[in-house]
């Protein structure tokens, strides 16, 4: 048996081969999870965990192992984001109104993911109802990342990013070794960016939604997060697929993504669109981005520059969209058939009383815009003008597709702030998607990998953008990137004194 | 545009949730900054564009309309507040 810092460093990959030639068992490798687990508590990465259920799914993956056959998930421990129903373990999408659910089904993903003989380490933290990118509108108190400025003194904390902040940070400080997350605008990408980790949102379609709590419908997309692309790869292929109980499920067949990222990006057309801006652009990211585009560049890809003119509105169609669709799935949590109940004099006032102790700040406020941009006479001004640019948002892509293979873009405008920064003004916070939401309103495959540091020591992902269903062409350049990179991902100090 | 007291109080009330009076003139702050901030896409042209109401498929699939997993009320109460087997529960609503 190896020892645990051992057990630890490997990723999916390398583990599978080491669970496959017995140099280790599920049981082992699980043990050595979860204390790892209990070292990083003080990061709050989980909401839940699952220890008895973890060390009952390794035994099954050892049996498994044994019988020979096993899959490429078989016996990893890993995290669900809070999202995910799980039968019979609790499931709160990081809100009071579900603190108490208990599902009495299992989400497609985390059911595929199981089948496949994954082990489910506990359920991780993440923004209330996937609706914040810095993980502090969760119920539970926000994830912490395990990164942290160089120098800077313990409280000093900073956010993991979100939504799927828990998700990301537990596979940064090695709390698990690869995580499910869900991405609406950015919910994947941007908190892998920030814990210095590999996060990627699938095209629209290409992982099921059922069992996964709604967002907004047209946007939400699982994915994994992973410390490495090929990780990431592995993970993908053990949760795509078409099910038919997602009418939005599409019916491609699933490619051997692990067999894709050995193409290499030899002829590649890597399109870099000048419109991924902000004003002022942080030294860092500039510097970062044209980095990748040397990597990229010295990798046998060809650079073209492109524009997609369309960018900057994309930000606020998001938040019109989202919040419309949000409102109307949001509407279900009435305290009559699960959640939370708070009494009322008649049925209206149980509802209102319900609703609003069981949301949080965030959620109301994105409530209470969605209704008022779906309400009447606001109805054609706000929603179906956004739907409109929608269409022009993908449009840009789909022409600029017509002359490269992928984008290359920065993952978001900065690296992880602290905790208690960008608390005041709503806005501000949604400027952290400004370059991950245009991927998402064209429901298009795309990818955050590690680029390096900044000057004050946190990590820098840059975005990798790819034609629908084309997932094979952003791992390849994505391993491209990561492979010139050499990221140390280890976080400089970790739990300790948090 | 911009939303006064009376406004949120109107959209708290059509997406029921409960907003004291004293929180609603910080409400309306909010909400306000919001709504100005998208204000921004009424600058884009969008003459004749077809609205984009969703990713991929324009037609929703067709399944057979029969029953798949039935007679499951004790699954479906399990999470019910105050259930009365088989029925969910709601305060009076008719005298």
């Amino acid at each position: 048996m190896a020892d645990l810092s051992e057990l630890l460093a490997l990723g999916i990959a390398d583990a599978r081969d080491g669970l496959r030639a017995r140099r280790f068992t599920a049981r082992e490798l699980t043990s050595a999870y979860l204390a790892a687990m209990d070292e990083a508590r003080a990061l709050n990465l989980y909401i839940t965990e699952t220890p008895e259920r973890a060390l009952a799914d390794a035994d099954l993956a050892d049996a498994r192992l044994q019988a020979g056959h096993a899959e490429a998930m078989t016996g990893m421990p890993i995290a669900l984001k809070d999202l995910f129903c799980t039968e019979g373990v609790r499931t709160t999408a990081a809100s009071r109104i579900l603190g108490d659910f208990m599902p009495p089904y299992e989400s497609t993903v985390s059911g595929k993911l199981r089948a496949a003989g994954a082990v489910l380490l506990g359920k991780a933290n993440q923004d209330e109802f996937a609706m914040g990118s810095s993980n502090i509108t969760s119920a539970f108190g926000p994830s912490i990342n395990p990164w942290r400025v160089t120098g800077a003194g313990v409280g000093e904390a900073l956010t993991p990013g979100g939504s799927s902040g828990g998700s990301a940070a537990a596979v940064a400080a090695g709390a698990a070794i690869a995580a499910t997350g869900t991405d609406t605008g950015g919910s994947i990408r941007q908190p892998a960016a920030y814990c210095g980790v590999v996060g990627l949102k699938p095209t629209y379609g290409r992982c099921s939604r059922w069992g996964v709590i709604a967002f907004a419908s047209s946007l939400d997309q699982p994915g994994p997060i992973a410390r490495s692309v090929e990780d990431a790869a592995i993970m993908l292929g053990a949760m795509a697929g078409h099910d038919p109980k997602d009418s939005t499920s599409a019916a491609q067949p699933v490619p051997d993504f692990e067999a894709a990222l050995q193409g290499g990006v030899k002829g590649m057309c890597v399109g870099v669109p000048k419109d991924y801006r902000v004003d002022p652009m942080p030294p860092d990211v500039e510097a970062a981005w044209a980095r990748g585009v040397e990597m990229a560049k010295a990798a046998g890809a060809e650079i073209v520059e492109v524009s997609l003119p369309m960018t900057k509105p994309a930000l606020p169609t998001y938040y019109i969209v989202a919040l419309a669709e949000a409102s109307a799935n949001l509407a279900r949590y009435d305290g009559v058939r699960y959640g939370a109940r708070q009494e009322g004099a008649d049925l209206a006032e149980m509802y209102a009383a319900t609703r609003a102790e069981g949301f949080g700040a965030e959620v109301r406020r994105r409530i209470l815009i969605g209704t008022y941009v779906l309400s009447a006479g606001y109805y054609d001004a706000y929603y179906k003008k956004a739907q409109r640019v929608r269409a022009l948002i993908a449009q840009d892509f789909s022409t600029a597709f017509q002359s490269v293979d992928v984008l290359l873009t920065p993952t978001a405008p900065g690296p992880a702030f602290g905790l208690n920064e960008k608390t005041e003004d709503p806005v501000a916070m949604y400027l952290n998607d400004v370059f991950t939401v245009p991927a998402s309103l064209a429901g298009l495959p795309a990818m955050s990998v590690p680029i390096g540091l900044t000057a004050s020591g946190l990590p820098l992902g840059l975005q990798v953008i790819g034609r629908p269903f084309d997932e094979a062409s952003v791992l390849r350049l994505g391993r491209a990137i990561e492979d010139a990179a050499g990221f140390d991902r280890s976080p400089r100090l970790l739990a300790g004194g948090v | 545009m911009s939303l006064d007291r009376d406004t949120v109080a109107r959209i708290a009330g059509l997406a029921r949730i409960r907003v004291d009076a004293d929180e609603l003139d910080g409400l309306a702050g909010e909400l306000n900054a919001i709504l100005n901030w998208v204000e921004a896409l009424n600058a884009v042209p969008t003459d004749g564009v077809e609205p984009m109401i969703a990713v991929g498929a324009t037609r929703a699939p067709f399944r057979d309309d029969v029953v798949t997993e039935g007679d499951q009320a004790d699954a479906v109460l399990k999470n019910a507040p105050d259930p009365v087997p088989p029925f969910f529960t709601v305060p009076k609503v008719i005298e």
